[in-house]
């Protein structure tokens, strides 16, 4: 596997010199890829955040020499067509692109609800798809064998949480196995998957779970909740629903003021808890995907921090706000594929997808090799913890910027 | 398993018995408002409104809005009733005057049209994003941390029973009041003594409102809203003015305050996810109940 990240980088150095040394882009050809990606609808804002991480990687790819695949060269583009975020319609548009476009190589749309309505059809024509926000488990038991993601699986999200509150316990001299966890998490896909995570793990350690509450769909109060964890005192509490669970939670822990010793709650920057609840949420430990300040650099994009600081250059919209994980995934699955076409040495999609099997390479967004269902199991989730309001890394310690803050000191 | 320990723990440690009670008894109150709205409308024009929740989540933006603009939200109470006073007025003239006369189902298709209607609108004007009206209110902690007061839940509590005494004393005493309890027993002889019954009406509907949009007001400073909230607080409406029946004002409270309660020692014992459900299979345990009543009432008159 080794060899071929060597290989890679050499060849994408070496097709940068080209580039910069004679005008061989003018030889190029094109390559169109597809997307089905919603550009209106309820999904719009990520999915336009999306299509600016895929625009952003072509771009920069292009301007390096484009992919070099055999001894031919090609310019990337992508025909987007708008599923207005309904997953039927997405369908279609998949078809659409395959049958009459003729694409031969797919991008994924946003959100997991809509990949899983167009991987069937990837599927079926075996066409190659690498997609970059669909972190639902589910997309990755149906055995699909065309179809990649760069990220982190969902029950992935909050399982850190559990390996630093184990870390912890051990540098007190207590058993892991002491930790009593309680858990709140909103009966939905996504959520029930990171709870399932949160379980597996909690087992592994054989850690307690003494409150485990579904929350519904609409509910706006946490405090029954809440005031059972106050009888049971537990050492850690996880709580995901969303942007309105995060709210709910960090709104009444201050009000109910909630003394666990370490908190860890999904979607922490949607609700932006720092802005609305700033006391409350000092100390929660929230996941993301990638952060820019993780250390993982790549030889096209350089380092995580480095991808931040040109995309605020190239795309103003950008200027003033933290650069969405969303969009730095996107980027990663054109890199990945562009670094699998040229593995290929061929576009016979075949070929391609078992390029795309054998990816084992870094990148500013993270390690990326993918597990045979699909999904990548190389770059872990990073936990961040909500510092004087900024937040910070704290896990996994490889990565971490910051010493993780235990007990949480709630202002 | 877990119901069993869960009920220990309140056996055990009787005080958060006390923490549940307090914080069921001050949501309740909140409840105990928007029901009563519905208790008007329901007995005096036999609207069966199932907008009632949108209008409180209404009065809800109306207070986040304010506090968005460095107006205290406990401003936003007075300002949502007479927003929605207006909006509520013009929902009668424009729909409700015309569905008024007709059967049950057309009043109800009617109303849940204008309940899908105004969370759309308040989607698009303001997004999905949860919202809450920060009143910067803090808590009292009793008994070593374990219940604890929000003051703004204290002072929800305390709107809540003054608006619902100026309610009353309304309808007793004023000329208005009079009117509408007199259409409310019997519109065709209110209109024979020279009623205006299609005013009392339009009054109804928008005083109805107004509450809500107190109510709505109240909720966004306590808990959070957002644009899809809204049948939650219809349904817990219908629960409550179902169990109590129309007529019957302290009932109505009674069930708002005891349905507060019910619902946090639901979600205690049962776990979250039935804080709400209890209050559906409420619902049906008292139409149960009513059934039987009414049976037994129709053997006698038979």
């Amino acid at each position: 596997m080794r060899h071929f990240t060597k290989w890679t980088l050499a060849t994408v150095a070496s097709v940068a010199l080209v580039a910069a040394s004679s005008n061989a882009n003018a030889a190029c050809e094109e390559l169109v890829l597809g997307s089905a990606i919603s550009l209106t609808g309820k999904y719009s804002t990520n999915g336009i955040h999306a299509q600016n991480g895929y625009e952003f990687a072509m771009k920069k790819i292009n301007d390096a020499g484009g992919v070099k695949v055999g001894d031919k060269c090609y310019k990337l583009k992508v025909t987007y067509y708008d599923d207005e975020s309904t997953p039927a319609r997405g369908a279609q548009l998949a078809e659409r692109l395959i049958n009459q476009d003729k694409v031969q190589f797919m991008l994924g749309p946003y959100s997991s609800g809509l990949t899983k309505a167009i991987a069937p059809v990837t599927e079926k024509y075996k066409i190659p798809m690498v997609e970059a926000v669909g972190a639902s488990r589910s997309l990755f038991n149906k055995g699909y064998k065309y179809m990649f993601a760069v990220l982190s699986t969902s029950e992935q999200y909050l399982a850190s949480a559990i390996a630093a509150a184990a870390e912890i316990a051990k540098s007190q001299g207590r058993e892991p196995s002491s930790i009593k966890i309680a858990m709140a998490f909103e009966n939905d896909p996504f959520s029930l998957d990171v709870r399932a995570g949160v379980v597996e793990d909690a087992k592994k350690y054989a850690m307690k779970i003494v409150i485990d509450d579904k929350l519904p769909r609409d509910l706006s109060d946490m405090s029954a909740t809440l005031t059972k964890v106050k009888a049971l005192k537990p050492d850690l509490l996880m709580i995901s629903g969303h942007s309105k669970g995060a709210a709910t939670a960090a709104r009444q822990i201050g009000e109910m003021k909630i003394s666990v010793p370490m908190i860890a709650l999904t979607h922490c920057e949607a609700a932006n808890v720092t802005g609305k609840f700033p006391a409350a949420a000092e100390g929660f430990l929230c996941p993301t995907q990638w952060a820019e300040t993780l250390t993982y650099k790549d030889p096209l994009f350089g380092s995580a921090a480095n991808y931040n600081k040109e995309v605020k250059a190239a795309l103003p919209a950008y200027k003033d706000k933290t650069i969405p994980y969303q969009m730095a995934q996107a980027t990663a699955a054109v890199y990945v594929f562009s670094d699998a076409l040229t593995r290929a040495g061929s576009l016979d999609r075949k070929k391609v997808r078992d390029a795309l099997a054998a990816t084992d390479m870094p990148t500013f967004y993270g390690h990326v090799k993918f597990h045979e269902a699909g999904n990548n199991i190389a770059k872990p989730m990073v936990l961040r913890q909500i510092q004087d309001g900024k937040y910070v890394v704290v896990a996994p310690s490889k990565y971490a910027s910051h010493k993780i803050a235990w007990p949480r000191m709630a202002k | 398993m877990q119901i069993l320990s869960n009920i220990n723990i309140l056996i055990e440690a009787p005080v958060f018995n006390l923490a549940l009670l307090i914080e069921g008894l001050l949501i309740g109150s909140v409840f105990a408002l928007a029901a009563y709205g519905l208790a008007l409308v329901w007995g005096v024009m036999n609207v069966k409104n199932l907008a009632q929740g949108d209008f409180v989540i209404m009065g809800g933006y109306i207070a986040w809005y304010l506090g968005e603009h460095g107006i205290h939200p406990l401003f936003g109470v007075p300002v949502a009733f007479l927003i929605l006073w207006c909006f509520g007025w013009l929902i009668y003239r424009t729909i409700i005057y015309r569905v008024i006369d007709k059967d049950l189902f057309t009043s109800l298709l009617a109303t849940f049209g204008i309940a899908l209607v105004i969370s759309q609108l308040l989607n698009l004007l303001f997004s999905s994003d949860t919202q809450t009206a920060d009143a910067g209110f803090e808590s009292w902690f009793f008994f070593d941390g374990m219940v604890s007061i929000a003051q703004v839940k204290l002072i929800a509590f305390v709107c809540a029973a003054l608006l619902a005494a100026g309610v009353i004393t309304f309808m007793k005493n004023s000329r208005m009041g009079q009117a509408i309890r007199a259409t409310a027993q019997d519109a065709r002889a209110a209109k024979v003594l020279g009623i205006d019954t299609d005013k009392v009406y339009c009054f109804t509907f928008s005083l109805n409102a107004a509450i809500c949009g107190a109510a709505g007001a109240l909720i966004a400073m306590i808990w959070v809203i957002q644009p899809f909230y809204g049948i939650t607080f219809s349904i817990r409406s219908f629960v409550i003015v179902t169990a109590a029946g129309f007529g019957n004002l302290p009932g109505v409270i009674a069930a708002g305050l005891g349905m507060g309660v019910l619902e946090q020692f639901g979600g205690f014992i049962l776990g979250a996810t039935f804080q709400q459900a209890i209050v559906v299979g409420l619902l049906v345990l008292v139409l149960v109940v009513r059934q039987m009543q009414q049976s037994r009432h129709r053997q006698v008159v038979q």
